[in-house]
């Protein structure tokens, strides 16, 4: 039977990977992702789970290793945050495009400078277009159940993609929340064997990595694309599997009183938790509001959006970061993007906040609701506005 | 190579591009890239090796009578065995195009 316990989201990660029977694990420590690390060192040193943690020098080594480990067909984790998840950038693309299956937490931090390592997401918006599956938690159990999904979905033989599985810095990482742990035999079959089509294998030798000529470029990330944007199918089966067996589903898009709804507020990551506060606040108003949640962030949900968001007149879209010079938060511009060509679509407007572990209340989501259907009406020709800042 | 390069649709790519058989990277022709050939004056060679040690390529190899000479269809014309021979018995010509 599933057990409730009280545990912070970083060990309950650890408790996942650990239950997947991880053959390998290779990070680098960085706040906020250290608890994930140390649990899971402790977990091997520990014998509780047999697998190589390799200590790398640099998260650019960590990510290294795991491309080489995964190379050879065996299960692999690793974990970062912030700066590391930028020291790792490059290599990222690798892991993608050589379509190996590598798992990563990242719980979601500012970037310097100046210095900061509280929760924001300048790091994952930053790997965005690296090619990985991307999508992000809210709480410990959403951390825990995901990261159990993520080995499933990155090792199915339909989709062969790492998993960047993302939990706000501090606010998820380090809270201490009830939960419910899966036992190991409750899990026996949901992940099978990883069978990796062309491991690494001195007597069957192939050659990854090798150099694509302007002649084959375009082909080989065309092939990419396809192969990304089809894993959603895969992303869908793996959620409801995981729902039918252990009684909680998880849906690309997550709605939060939307019926009837004028205006929407969408966001990423654990603050839709703390805005659905505002929501019920302001429904006990009467005002016809609700809340949209974006899980699945790579491949991007398209149709689920456009038919959540579709009956609305407002669509309020809240960002944890900012892209310094260009449009306002990056969130809202693929929002926006997506929107364009429907008929019928929500005005949308922009609010930045919560960067680097700033604090956003209820009452804050609250007035960008209001103040955000005014600019709307007002037609207050502004690109966002900045929330909690001071003038 | 049962498909040119240029004739590969991305359909027919290997999954992560990977490159499923060995040694594949011997056909690819680099020696379309110079626009200078080494020519070897056999009068002068002294068999030494030092063009075949130098090579970066490495494309010199040796002839039934154990002179150098290096294959056209890698050479890149890159010239470092003309310049550290030492008895200067190669010089560099210019590909006709």
């Amino acid at each position: 039977m599933a057990k409730r316990v009280g545990m912070e989201a970083s060990f309950a990660i650890s408790e996942a990977v650990k239950l997947a029977d991880t053959d390998v694990v290779a990070a680098y420590p960085i706040t906020p992702q250290t608890h994930i690390v140390e649990s899971l060192a402790e977990i091997v040193a520990n014998g509780e789970l047999d697998a190589e943690f390799i200590c790398v020098e640099s998260e650019h080594s960590a990510m290294s290793a795991c491309v080489g480990s995964s190379a050879v067909g065996a299960r692999t984790f690793t974990a970062t945050a912030g700066q590391g998840l930028e020291l790792m950038h490059e290599v990222l693309y690798v892991a993608a495009s050589s379509r190996l299956p590598i798992v990563m937490a990242v719980a979601n931090r500012a970037l310097s400078g100046p210095l900061n390592v509280w929760g924001d997401h300048s790091d994952v918006m930053a790997t965005r277009d690296c090619g990985w599956i991307q999508y992000f938690t809210e709480n410990a159990q959403e951390a825990f159940d995901l990261t159990l999904c993520a080995f499933k979905i990155a090792e199915d033989p339909k989709v062969l993609f790492p998993v960047m599985v993302n939990l706000d810095g501090f606010f998820v990482s380090h809270v201490v929340e009830p939960l419910y742990l899966l036992e190991k035999e409750e899990l026996e079959g949901f992940i099978p064997p990883l069978k990796y089509p062309f491991p690494l294998d001195p007597k069957k030798p192939v050659t990854m990595g090798a150099f694509a000529p302007p002649v084959l470029y375009s082909e080989a990330k065309k092939a990419q694309e396809e192969a990304l944007r089809s894993t959603k199918e895969v992303i869908l089966r793996v959620w409801k599997e995981f729902g039918e067996r252990f009684g909680r589903s998880y849906n690309p898009i997550e709605t939060y009183r939307t019926e009837d709804a004028d205006t929407l507020l969408l966001g990423i990551g654990s603050f839709t938790e703390t805005a659905s506060v505002a929501i019920d606040e302001l429904r006990e108003k009467g005002e016809k509001v609700g809340l949209v949640r974006l899980r699945l962030w790579r491949p991007f949900p398209f149709a689920e959006l456009r038919a959540a968001v579709k009956s609305a007149k407002y669509l309020i879209v809240f960002d944890r970061c900012l892209s310094l010079g260009g449009p306002g938060g990056p969130l809202c511009s693929e929002i926006k993007s997506a929107l364009y060509p429907e008929k019928k679509k929500p005005k949308i407007f922009n609010f930045v906040g919560g960067m680097g572990g700033r604090d956003v209340t209820p009452q804050q989501f609250a007035d960008m609701i209001l103040r955000g259907r005014e600019i709307i009406d007002k037609n207050i020709p502004i690109e966002y506005e900045t929330i909690g800042v001071r003038e | 190579m049962p498909k040119a390069d240029h004739e590969i649709t991305w359909k027919e790519l290997e999954i992560g591009c990977i490159v499923t058989e060995p040694g594949s990277a011997s056909q690819y022709k680099t020696g379309d890239w110079k626009s200078q050939r080494p020519v070897w004056d056999k009068k002068r060679c002294i068999k030494c090796g030092i063009c075949y040690l130098f090579c970066p390529e490495p494309c010199i190899g040796q002839d039934a009578e154990g002179y150098f000479e290096s294959n056209i269809f890698y050479c890149k014309g890159c010239g470092i065995c003309a310049k550290e021979c030492p008895t200067k018995a190669i010089h560099m010509e210019q590909e006709e195009s």
